[in-house]
């Protein structure tokens, strides 16, 4: 007998560094000066699309994400820019 | 000469395509309107000479960064007569954007699709006449590795040269703008001639990731890489930097004393001592640089110099550089001429320059066999090691001490994200064109600027010709002397301060030139130098010489390298003053603690 257990109908935005190691994701927003926003998107980075965090490095080092067949290094203080909802 | 240029994303094999066609007789050459030299090689195709240039890898002919704005300047003030454009073919989807920014430039343009053959390993299938129906431009599929498709390739661009190039390039920044129409173009032509499975099958790369970039194995795996790297290039550097050095000595005696004895000796020993040593230094680096390019070429041709980068980015980070300076850190250990050459990797102008400043304070070969001579003469077998080990933290310390406290003056706004390449073999040939050129162009940049120095130096120390050479009576003796009062303070005699002068031009010669001066060489030199100093004015000396400019090539090359006359200036002073300063709180201090 189902209890409270109804998700919110929309999703809190996270940004891609709250990710975790495996967790996939959609880009809902990117919020990044003109330049980074031009790499992002010449790099792949697209709202709608999906991106997966494969791993982190030690010492809060950058995060390895995948988007297509692309695999992207990236600091946390840009993943911070980039909204995204776990799928 | 009708021009080609060649175009593409980063990691799409594009130097591999173009050491192909042009066969290694590239050159390296300088353009209207850019900064940076361009390797560019010319070949024949049909019945026409065409010259070919490799244009740098870039995403987007929008971005900001410095190879997008020389793709665009060279575009702009130099435009082809046809763009061959190459993509990744295991990456379409994202790279087709580059070709159809490149398609409202109104150019002749012929598409390559490279590693096909990976992408239909991953299920990825091309039809790439429709492509090239959608696209209204020959596209063709090709294995660059394996050579599959060049043939047909070469024939196509050959053909689409007898045409002249439709229009192009005056308002190129307004044409860049329409950028809603290249998304719904891309989606058209994906959809109906590309099919990509929903989810890639694993691969050897995430497999060899999952190690290389472990979260704890991943650091010790980098070290122990590196370390490999640099005892490498030792173990077969140092015997052919010997070897060399032997065939300039043999020579010498040989051939030149005989046949150059009938000249006044002042003109003997100036050509003999002076500009025939200088040619003998500079050839002995070649085998280092080679060896150090063909290492280098491996390490990023595979990939791996990305991940380092990954690794290592964490610590470099908070001093203002990237993980690649790290790398280049590491490699000045062996020899700093080569570790400057790298970083070239770096897109940002201003974080190249702040780790060109930090890489001449790695402890290189040449300085070590400086302090491996003197803590042997005045340190006991125990105490050695730990001399030399201190020598290395001291190293580390004035480039991260460098690193902090100008990050601020060279603060660069370019983000890290670097793409992740898969991981592929690096093939032969490649590596040794890119050693080949790397030499051609150290040896053509600093033979002259070498040979002045070492000229300059045997001048100073042989006037006048009446004098002792390096004696106190000679010019380099009153320098000495001038100099003294500036480094009394560091307990440095006049003597030692003659042979710093020599250390100028190259390390190597720093011994070498206490030998001359002392007129004594191997265990007596250092019985006599033992005898003169204490182990404090000693460390002092090593102190100045790890951290003052390591040689005349570090010189040479930074200023080629930065095209910068100010930095070059300001990073020899930086040195200089640090030196001075550190040797100064080192020998007082130990002076005031009673030692």
């Amino acid at each position: 007998m189902p209890l409270l257990l109804n998700p919110p109908a929309v999703m809190p935005a996270n940004t891609l560094a709250t990710l975790h190691p495996g967790d996939i994701a959609t880009i809902v927003s990117i919020h990044a000066e003109e330049a980074l926003h031009q790499r992002l998107l010449a790099l792949g980075f697209r709202t709608g699309k999906q991106i997966e965090l494969i791993r982190k490095a030690s010492f809060s080092g950058p995060l390895q994400v995948r988007i297509g067949t692309t695999d992207i290094v990236l600091r946390k203080s840009e993943a911070l820019k980039i909204k995204v909802t776990r799928a | 000469m009708k021009r080609i240029a060649l175009l593409g994303m980063p990691n799409t094999g594009k130097s591999t395509l173009f050491n192909r066609m042009t066969g290694g007789s590239a050159r390296v050459g300088n353009w209207p309107g850019i900064t940076v030299e361009l390797l560019s090689g010319k070949i024949l195709l049909g019945d026409d000479m065409v010259e070919i240039i490799d244009l740098p890898g870039i995403y987007d002919l929008h971005g900001y960064s410095d190879d997008e704005q020389v793709v665009r300047h060279f575009l702009h003030d130099n435009v082809p007569d046809l763009a061959l454009v190459i993509l990744n073919a295991t990456q379409i989807e994202r790279q087709m954007s580059l070709l159809l920014q490149l398609k409202q430039l109104n150019m002749n343009v012929v598409v390559l699709l490279n590693m096909a053959d990976e992408a239909k390993k991953f299920g990825i299938t091309i039809d790439s006449k429709k492509m090239s129906e959608m696209l209204e431009m020959p596209v063709f599929l090709l294995s660059g590795k394996y050579g599959n498709g060049y043939q047909e390739a070469l024939q196509a661009v050959t053909k689409a040269l007898r045409y002249p190039t439709p229009g192009m390039a005056d308002e190129l920044r307004s044409q860049l703008e329409q950028d809603e129409h290249i998304a719904t173009e891309m989606a058209r032509v994906m959809k109906q001639a590309v099919q990509i499975p929903a989810r890639l099958p694993e691969n050897l790369t995430e497999k060899l990731d999952r190690v290389m970039l472990h979260p704890l194995l991943g650091l010790p795996l980098f070290f122990a890489i590196m370390y490999a790297l640099f005892q490498g290039i030792f173990l077969f550097g140092q015997p052919l930097q010997s070897g060399i050095a032997e065939a300039f000595a043999w020579l010498r005696a040989a051939a030149l004393v005989p046949a150059l004895s009938a000249l006044p000796t002042a003109l003997q020993g100036l050509l003999l001592d002076g500009i025939y040593n200088g040619v003998a230094t500079v050839a002995a680096f070649v085998p280092i640089i080679v060896l150090f390019f063909l290492f280098m070429a491996i390490i990023e041709d595979s990939g791996y110099l990305s991940r380092a980068a990954f690794l290592m980015d964490a610590l470099m980070a908070r001093l203002g550089l990237d993980g690649r300076g790290f790398v280049m850190l590491l490699m000045g250990f062996g020899c700093n001429v080569p570790a400057l050459m790298g970083t070239r990797v770096m897109r940002s102008r201003a974080m190249r320059l702040l780790t060109m400043l930090v890489i001449p304070f790695s402890l290189c070969s040449a300085r070590l066999q400086v302090f491996v001579f003197i803590t042997a003469a005045l340190f006991s077998p125990h105490a050695a090691p730990l001399v030399l080990f201190s020598l290395y933290l001291f190293s580390f310390a004035a480039a991260i001490l460098t690193a902090l406290l100008f990050k601020n003056k060279f603060k660069n706004n370019e983000p890290f994200v670097l793409e992740l390449p898969p991981y592929r073999f690096p093939t032969a040939r490649q590596m040794l064109l890119r050693g080949w050129h790397e030499v051609t162009h150290f040896l053509r940049r600093a033979t002259q600027f070498i040979i002045a120095g070492v000229v300059l130096v045997w001048l100073l120390t042989h006037i006048p010709f009446s004098a002792v050479p390096a004696s106190a009576d000679t010019l380099s003796g009153m320098i000495g002397n001038a100099l003294h009062p500036l480094f009394a303070p560091l307990g440095i005699t006049p003597e030692l301060t003659i042979a710093l002068i020599f250390g100028f031009v190259a390390k190597e010669i720093v011994i070498g030139s206490l030998a001359v001066i002392y007129g004594l060489s191997g265990d007596a030199l250092g019985g006599a130098l033992a005898q003169q100093l204490d182990w404090v004015q000693a460390y002092s000396f090593m102190l100045f010489t790890l951290i003052y400019t390591p040689c005349l090539s570090t010189i040479a090359t930074l200023k080629s390298e930065a095209k910068d006359n100010r930095f070059t200036v300001f990073a020899l002073f930086w040195s200089l003053g640090l030196a001075w300063l550190v040797s100064f709180l080192f020998y007082q201090g130990a002076r005031l603690l009673g030692y």
